[in-house]
């Protein structure tokens, strides 16, 4: 049953890597790169159940934390060039 | 009282998190979370914006209701998708909350429920597009926008 | 007891399964930015919670079962918010959406 739920997000995976690579926009691409992140969390709760080792979801929760605080980063680099600060 | 409510919110989740209930261990996150309830009061970020504690009341009533939306405009969502027929549309509605908090609330509710998302705001007026005439029938209707000024109470 | 929680677990993941297949479909098929948002939000929302739902079925009530509803949580938060930062952002680019605009847009 889990390894069902990950066959299903490794297709999904590849679905978005596929959008990755046609993208005409960046927005695109940051767009499928945050959901390609969502999917992973997943995976990797999914991974942790179906090896019977269920402290894989701390990695998950920091895997979460990680994909929303880059996802904004790079948008705020693409739109004024610094992260803030001083230039 | 808004601080101790951070406090205590900060230590539960310490708590449920370790899952170690040793007397060191304990007192590292009572230390912790001081810690940091004081550098968030010395920034002075405790309001009514950092501790929304004024929606506390009516919170439940209102996710129950929006776990139901999520879960219709999925179905019509995947229905969309599968059968094609989109036809997106740009249009503006006006929310009538007063505060911001409960403003910030309707646009992230709009953008959580798929079928639409807020694409701009400018004070209360929000630029929302939608998947096609149905989603966009159900923000113009205001529905929502009822349920997240009830949510807010000040009226 | 566990043959029903099993169950219901499958029923959770199957349908969480084809809400991401979507997801990921309408990602590649859909013909604008802001058109694709929404088909991120569906893997956002119901790939999310469905898969959290059946894992919890699983665990029972343990600090597991805390840990989950909190990855939940956080990725119910700041779903909405990287959505909207990237939909905001294209139209800060003077990218305009596809499709019948009504009134005066922004």
């Amino acid at each position: 049953m889990f390894l069902a739920g990950l066959i299903a997000c490794a297709i999904t995976g590849v679905l978005i890597l596929v959008r990755i690579i046609l993208g005409k926009t960046t927005f695109d691409r940051i767009l499928a790169v945050n959901s390609l992140g969502t999917v992973i969390v997943i995976s990797i709760s999914l991974h942790g159940f179906y090896s019977n080792r269920p402290e894989f979801l701390d990695i998950a929760i920091v895997y979460a934390l990680i994909n929303f605080i880059g996802t904004v980063a790079v948008l705020k680099l693409f739109s004024t060039g610094s992260l803030g600060g001083d230039k | 009282m808004k601080t101790l409510i951070l406090f205590l919110i900060l230590l539960s989740l310490w708590l449920l998190m370790s899952g170690h209930y040793s007397i060191l261990i304990i007192s590292l996150g009572i230390i912790s979370c001081a810690f940091c309830v004081y550098v968030t009061k010395r920034g002075k970020l405790i309001d009514d914006e950092g501790l929304p504690i004024f929606f506390m009341p009516r919170i439940l009533n209102y996710l129950i209701w929006l776990f139901k939306e999520i879960l219709k405009s999925n179905l019509s969502t995947a229905k969309v998708i599968i059968k094609g027929n989109v036809e997106p549309e740009t249009f503006t509605v006006k929310a009538s909350q007063v505060t911001d908090v409960a403003r910030v609330t309707y646009a992230n509710s709009i953008t959580l429920t798929p079928g639409t998302v807020t694409t701009k705001m400018q004070k209360d007026v929000f630029e929302v597009h939608a998947l096609n005439s149905d989603f966009g029938n159900d923000v113009r209707t205001n529905e929502m926008d009822k349920k997240v000024t009830w949510l807010e109470g000040k009226k | 007891m566990e043959l029903i929680l099993d169950i219901f677990t499958g029923i959770c993941f199957f349908i969480g399964s084809l809400s991401i297949i979507i997801g990921a479909c309408g990602l590649i098929k859909l013909p604008d930015v802001f058109s694709r948002i929404h088909a991120a939000g569906m893997i956002d929302t119901g790939g999310t919670a469905f898969f959290i739902l059946g894992m919890v079925f699983q665990t029972g009530w343990t600090l597991i079962t805390v840990k989950l509803i909190l990855i939940g949580v956080f990725i119910f938060f700041t779903s909405p918010v990287t959505s909207h930062v990237t939909a905001n952002l294209a139209r800060e680019k003077h990218i305009i959406p596809v499709g019948k605009k009504i009134g005066k847009i922004l």
